[in-house]
């Protein structure tokens, strides 16, 4: 049984399509979504009189909330590659932030994160055995993953942290990285940040938030980004595995071990998830491990995964998104959050404009309508409730998949089921 | 040539199956620089044994030769090895991919994945006239391209022999000419090819030797140019042919079908992919449908199905407009439905067989009552279609998928008939049966037709099309091009109007309209 | 040979396999594995531990329901979870505002969460239906959003109210209450629990004698065969996740109708998944997943005892998972070697030698 994670509504045609227009190359779209964001959020900024929108703090918080989703998105994209839907990805970084206080209360942040990796990539073998091996469907063994790995860490957190920290739901504190910041850049952007002025502060307020308090961890998370990509898309060894998620039976017939590929690229999937855990033991404004810690996070990692249509710079963009969103409401409030859907009517009405310039009435009645609505929100209450910002990165992967699913491309044999033969 | 050691040699090659035996005893031998044709029928074991020379299966029983060195190959990379490739019959491509990346894959040790590999490539497409550009993705190119794109990647592994499974299958006369022009000058090159097929003027038109294939063993090699065509079907088939002759007419005046118009468009902006469809099928006619594959039947039959939502036009059945209702509503209108493909549309392959029984008749009797299944009408009838159209099972309660092929057909084929239809779309019945079965179908369409009703044929099978029908269309593009008379029209008339070498109006005047 | 081998050996095996493992784990951690096994089963016949069984069984049933509906056909409604729980809340918001004579108002009560799971499983179908957006993804993003919406509608502000420490809805007037069965100290089964053994039957006569439990079943086998054989695949979408969000609906009504009268904090979580577990240990079927609503209660309830002494409780999760997973992997290879045994029963009696 198929468990595509798309499902088109209709069966494509056989005839072969009409080729495209020449594509504008991925650099050049996340430029220019990174420059519109910017534009956006300084914009709105300055309408709504909300300087948090874009102050150190926030981008700096953003940061450290991104990063969880960001590598159990990475996770997600590693396994969709190759074929294998990935919704354990949740249970895997569970077991991941249990290895990770394991470790890392007795030897440090760096052992944390190796531990992590080990636990987590002991989820992904779990699940390329099931469903490799085995034939399992994909959801199914995912969800069971998840059980066996939120019951797992409670077990050996009742076992192993009880009698540490008094507390079964609690390991000892993790000792953390140290943070390196640009001293002299943070300092300079410091002041421009101070003086208010439009755009530029915004600006200088994003760009310090980056550059100061970096944890070790961040690093190595956008190095595991451009690595994904470099190893997925310039090696042998990517090409085989995307193969085996495209069509697996043309790679095993040009010799490619498939499985093999699955069950390195779901292992790998389930240390990245693993890491992922470890981000958050590793946040600064956490003691340690804490059961329920990961929050459905390994889930929202899987939607910036699809948010960014199954590409390396489109999962970032979709973990700083949802990172951001958290950040925001965390740091500030539902009074700062509710100068975000300011910024989403003002998005909204420039895709009306879009729309209506490509004649797309249609879609641009629906814009219009949906900026209203958002607006009369916005006008209309003091602030958002805490108890509905924490799910905003839900919401806006309803409103993402609603819109956009028709024009994501996943890999044309994830999630199904392969036999040898 | 043949002083020289042959390029393959297979002695005693057996392989079983649970439940079949596939290939036993199987002994074939290849010349350096020919091309050897295997010819057999639907099931006859051809396609099991080129999986066991290629490595995806281990034989049972028997050796291979390459080269005359003995040889055990495990999976294909060991064929792959000893310079054996293979193009499928279904290509083995993958969509998202680039015809470069799929070009080197599983083969990148030889020169990389960048720029060598692509200059590689191209020396490739020059030496053999295989020209296809390396950066385009494959879900852009059409059959014939993307056939060309199988030869190179074998040909990037430095294959000498080549298998072709039904390579001509779902190419039309001209490309087919095309590429036999290619693989007589590879063989000048020294390239050897097992041409697999049962296409038999092909046969003799390419093949410097023949080994047959029956029911699973070789009996015997022959020099396609010494032979006939008749002489080597009969050793196929090893009795009498079967023919598919309709004899007198019994074309009525009544309109059952009628197609008004019908448009439909794939995507936005884009070419349609049914163009203004007329069509007229009247009780007592069958009407064939030829085309290459992918010019849109599949999607004519599913739009008069209801399983597509026209763009524009009308689909009438005698005076009731069906354009609005559902497939459902479509068939308890008296449409019988055999669809193109029995595994995926056609049965419910884990179901028993009388579950199957019920499908697209869930609101009729005698297999329900009102929202109610009636479970004992089902089986009842479900015995009878068993026994009326000789479906050779243990019992109604084994799962569809256990059956052959040809018994899932005749099922098929049974079922679609029993809901008293006034229109029977037929989409490619016999593919992939065997021959008894493929008697018994044709037999059960001439009857339903004797009986008055209306038959709307497609197929892929030129004989079978101008054997059964009384009309002929010629689909090409999305558009109805041409008409034929299946008493007058030979094969190479139609193949040339299926790709548009002559224009409509000359086909419609050779055929003396 | 095919209902022992093919139904009842998998379950049994991985049952016995986790015990294995679970046994394996506990030696590890240094406690006796027979010993709590021995708890395990001793404790039913304690206090009114064999009442909570049957209570918690009821409700695990009428959660594993709900999955297996759309499970049939290969629907993954993921998001029973949130369904049940803004049902619930709904359903106690309603039930506590209104006053209508004892049994109507129950009777509202259990209608209104119905409709409140529905209308919450809605939102994914009509994003599948008209969008093709995929009910995995959709229906675990609607779970986090059940969250934030039961939270925020049991705010102080909105409709609930503080007591103590915790945060509840109004509590249901007696007229909407359902009575239960009570066995004196052993404690009361609730009534609600035989609303959950009459959509079982329910459930089985739709699936095997209805036109509309063929057309679900074979849009789970093939959704290009149903289409094929005038199954409207959308509509099919549409009921079946709508009869899953209201059955999912109802869900915790044993509960808040037989013993708290009320959403609060307290309100238990994760039923949903549970859900999962259970309809794919028990096949669909609805006698399998009578026996595994049964399991999962019995293994739930055995935790406590458990922690008596001294075993940490959350054994038993990792039970779950290992039956879980255990059983899918052994029911796929069961499927495998009948599937084949079958053909090969079916070439032995015809002697065909056909490879197509």
């Amino acid at each position: 049984m198929s468990t595509s994670l798309m499902n088109p509504s209709e069966a494509p045609a056989t005839v072969p399509p009409p080729r495209k227009a020449r594509r504008i190359p991925g650099w050049a779209i996340g430029a220019l979504g990174v420059a519109g964001a910017v534009v956006l959020l300084s914009t709105t900024s300055y309408l709504t009189d909300v300087p948090q929108l874009t102050s150190t703090g926030t981008i700096q918080t953003a940061v450290r909330l991104a990063l969880p989703i960001l590598l159990a998105a990475l996770g997600g994209l590693w396994a969709e590659r190759a074929g294998v839907v990935n919704i354990g990805l949740e249970g895997m970084m569970i077991m991941g932030t249990w290895g990770a206080a394991w470790a890392g209360y007795q030897w440090g942040p760096w052992a944390a994160l190796v531990a992590a990796a080990v636990f987590g990539a002991l989820g992904g073998l779990l699940h390329a055995i099931a469903t490799v091996t085995f034939g399992v469907n994909h959801i199914v063994s995912g969800v069971a993953i998840n059980l066996l790995g939120a019951g797992l860490t409670k077990y050996l957190s009742t076992l192993i942290f009880f009698p540490l920290s008094n507390n079964p739901r609690e390991s000892p504190a993790v000792p953390k990285f140290d943070t390196y910041s640009a001293s002299g850049l943070s300092d300079w952007l410091g002041e421009l940040e101070a003086q208010q002025r439009v755009g530029l502060s915004d600006v200088a307020g994003i760009l310090r938030g980056l550059v100061t308090g970096v944890s070790p961890l961040t690093m190595l998370a956008i190095l595991l980004v451009i690595g994904s990509y470099l190893v997925l898309w310039r090696t042998r060894f990517g090409l085989r595995l995307r193969s085996c998620g495209e069509n697996p039976v043309a790679a095993e017939s040009l010799g490619v071990n498939v499985y093999w590929y699955k069950y390195v690229a779901v292992i790998g999937s389930g240390a990245l998830a693993g890491i992922g855990g470890a981000a958050l033991v590793l946040n600064p404004g956490q003691p340690g491990y804490l059961e329920g810690q990961t929050n459905g996070r390994g889930f929202i990692g899987l939607a910036a995964m699809i948010f960014g249509n199954w590409r390396p710079g489109g999962l970032l963009g979709g973990a700083a998104l949802f990172g951001y969103a958290d950040g925001l409401q965390l740091r500030s409030g539902g009074k700062t959050f509710l100068a975000l859907v300011y910024g989403a009517v003002l998005l909204l009405v420039v895709i009306v404009i879009w729309q209506l310039i490509r004649r797309r009435w249609f879609a641009a009645a629906f814009g219009i309508l949906a900026a209203g609505l958002l607006y009369a929100v916005y006008y209309s209450v003091d602030e958002v409730p805490s108890e509905l910002t924490t799910y905003a990165p839900h919401l806006v992967t309803l409103i993402v998949l609603a819109v956009a699913s028709q024009r994501l491309r996943m890999p044309a044999a994830d999630g199904v089921v392969y036999r040898r033969g | 040539m043949s002083t020289t050691t042959p390029a393959v040699v297979l002695s005693g090659i057996t392989k079983r199956f649970p439940g079949v035996v596939a290939n036993s005893d199987v002994h074939l031998s290849v010349q350096v620089g020919e091309v050897h044709a295997l010819c057999g029928e639907n099931g006859a074991g051809k396609s099991t044994l080129m999986k066991i020379l290629y490595g995806m299966q281990q034989p049972d029983e028997g050796t291979i030769e390459v080269a005359g060195e003995q040889v055990r190959f495990r999976t294909p990379a060991d064929a792959i090895k000893a310079g054996i490739g293979m193009v499928h019959q279904h290509f083995m491509l993958a969509d998202n991919l680039t015809v470069q990346e799929n070009v080197v894959l599983g083969a990148e040790s030889r020169h990389g994945i960048g720029g060598k590999a692509r200059k590689r490539i191209l020396e490739l497409a020059e030496a053999t006239g295989l020209t296809v550009d390396p950066g385009v993705l494959v879900e852009r190119l059409g059959v014939a391209d993307r056939q060309r794109v199988e030869i190179l990647k074998v040909l990037y592994r430095g294959a000498k022999v080549i298998i072709l499974d039904e390579p001509t299958a779902v190419l039309v006369p001209q490309e087919v000419d095309e590429l036999f022009a290619t693989l007589r000058g590879m063989k000048e090159q020294g390239f050897t090819f097992l041409f697999i097929s049962h296409k038999l003027d092909e046969v003799r038109a390419i093949a410097d030797s023949v080994t047959i294939i029956r029911r699973g063993t070789t009996v015997g090699t022959a020099d396609p140019k010494a032979v006939s065509s008749r002489q080597l079907a009969e050793m196929m088939v090893g009795s009498e042919l079967p023919s598919p002759e309709t004899r007198e007419s019994t074309v009525t005046d009544r309109v059952v079908l009628k197609v008004e118009s019908l448009g439909l468009v794939a995507a936005e902006g884009t070419r349609p992919v049914l163009d203004n469809i007329d069509l007229v099928v009247r009780a007592g006619e069958v009407v064939g449908i030829a085309g290459v594959e992918g010019n849109g039947q599949t999607e004519l039959v599913e739009t008069i199905m209801g399983m597509r939502k026209a763009h524009h036009g009308r689909v009438l059945l005698g005076d009731r407009d069906l354009t609005k209702l559902g497939t459902l509503a479509r068939r308890e209108a008296g449409i019988g439905y055999i669809p193109e493909d029995r595994h995926r549309q056609g049965l419910l392959l884990t179901q028993p067989l009388w579950a199957n029984r019920i499908l697209g008749y869930q609101t009729r009797r005698p297999v329900s009552k009102g929202q109610w299944l009636d479970l004992a009408g089902a089986k009842q009838d479900t015995k009878r279609i068993v026994e009326d159209f000789d479906v050779r099972t243990p019992g109604i309660d084994v799962a569809a998928v256990a059956l052959s092929g040809g018994n899932q057909q005749k099922l098929v084929v049974g079922r679609e008939l029993s809901g008293d239809p006034v229109l029977l779309i037929a989409s490619h019945p016999t593919r992939g049966v065997d021959v008894g079965a493929q008697a018994l179908i044709w037999d059960e369409i001439r009857n339903a037709r004797a009986r008055g009703l209306a038959v709307l044929l497609i197929s892929a099978d030129l004989d079978e099309l101008i054997g059964l029908s009384d009309t002929i269309r010629v689909m090409l593009r999305g558009r109805l091009v041409a008409d034929a008379d299946p008493a007058t029209v030979t094969p190479e008339d139609l193949g040339s109007a299926m790709t548009g070498a002559t224009s409509a109006e000359q086909a419609s005047e050779s055929e003396g309209e | 040979m095919g209902i022992l081998r093919g139904k009842l050996l998998p379950p049994v095996l991985a049952i016995l396999f986790s015990a294995l493992l679970c046994g394996i784990a506990l030696v590890v951690s240094g406690a006796n594995p027979l010993q709590a096994f021995g708890v395990m089963f001793a404790q039913v016949g304690e206090g009114t531990t064999a009442v909570d069984i049957i209570n918690s069984t009821g409700t695990y049933y009428i959660a594993a329901l709900a999955v297996a509906i759309g499970f049939q056909m290969n629907l993954f409604n993921i998001g029973v979870e949130g369904q049940y729980r803004v049902a619930a809340v709904v359903a106690a918001v309603v039930g506590g505002s209104i006053a209508l004579p004892p049994g109507i108002h129950a009777l509202v009560i259990i209608l209104t969460a119905a409709v409140a799971g529905a209308l919450w499983a809605a939102i994914p179908a009509i994003l599948k239906v008209t969008r093709g957006v995929n009910e995995v993804i959709s229906t675990i993003m609607m779970n986090g959003l059940a969250l934030g919406l039961a939270a925020y509608l049991i705010g102080a502000d909105v409709f609930g109210e503080l007591r103590g420490n915790n945060i509840r809805t109004p509590e249901i007037p007696e007229s909407g209450w359902v009575p239960g069965i009570s066995f004196g100290s052993s404690g009361t089964v609730f009534g609600l629990v035989f609303l959950a053994a009459l959509l079982g039957i329910g459930y089985w006569v739709m699936m095997n004698r209805t036109r509309f439990g063929f057309e679900l079943r074979a849009s789970g086998e093939s959704s290009t065969a149903a289409a094929a054989g005038g199954v409207n695949a959308k509509k099919m979408v549409l009921i079946a996740m709508l009869l899953s969000g209201a059955i999912a609906g109802l869900v915790s009504m044993p509960e808040i109708l037989g013993r708290d009268h009320t959403y609060n904090l307290n309100f238990p979580a994760g039923i949903g998944f549970s859900g999962i577990a259970i309809a794919l240990l028990g096949r669909n079927h609805p006698g399998g997943i009578a026996f595994g609503a049964l399991l999962w209660a019995f293994l739930d309830k055995s935790g406590l005892a458990l922690d008596n002494v001294g075993v940490s409780r959350e054994i038993v999760t990792i039970m779950q998972g290992a039956i879980v997973l255990s059983v899918v992997v052994a029911y796929e290879v069961v499927r495998r070697f009948e599937l084949a045994a079958q053909q090969r029963q079916v070439g032995r009696q015809l002697g065909t030698v056909d490879a197509a």
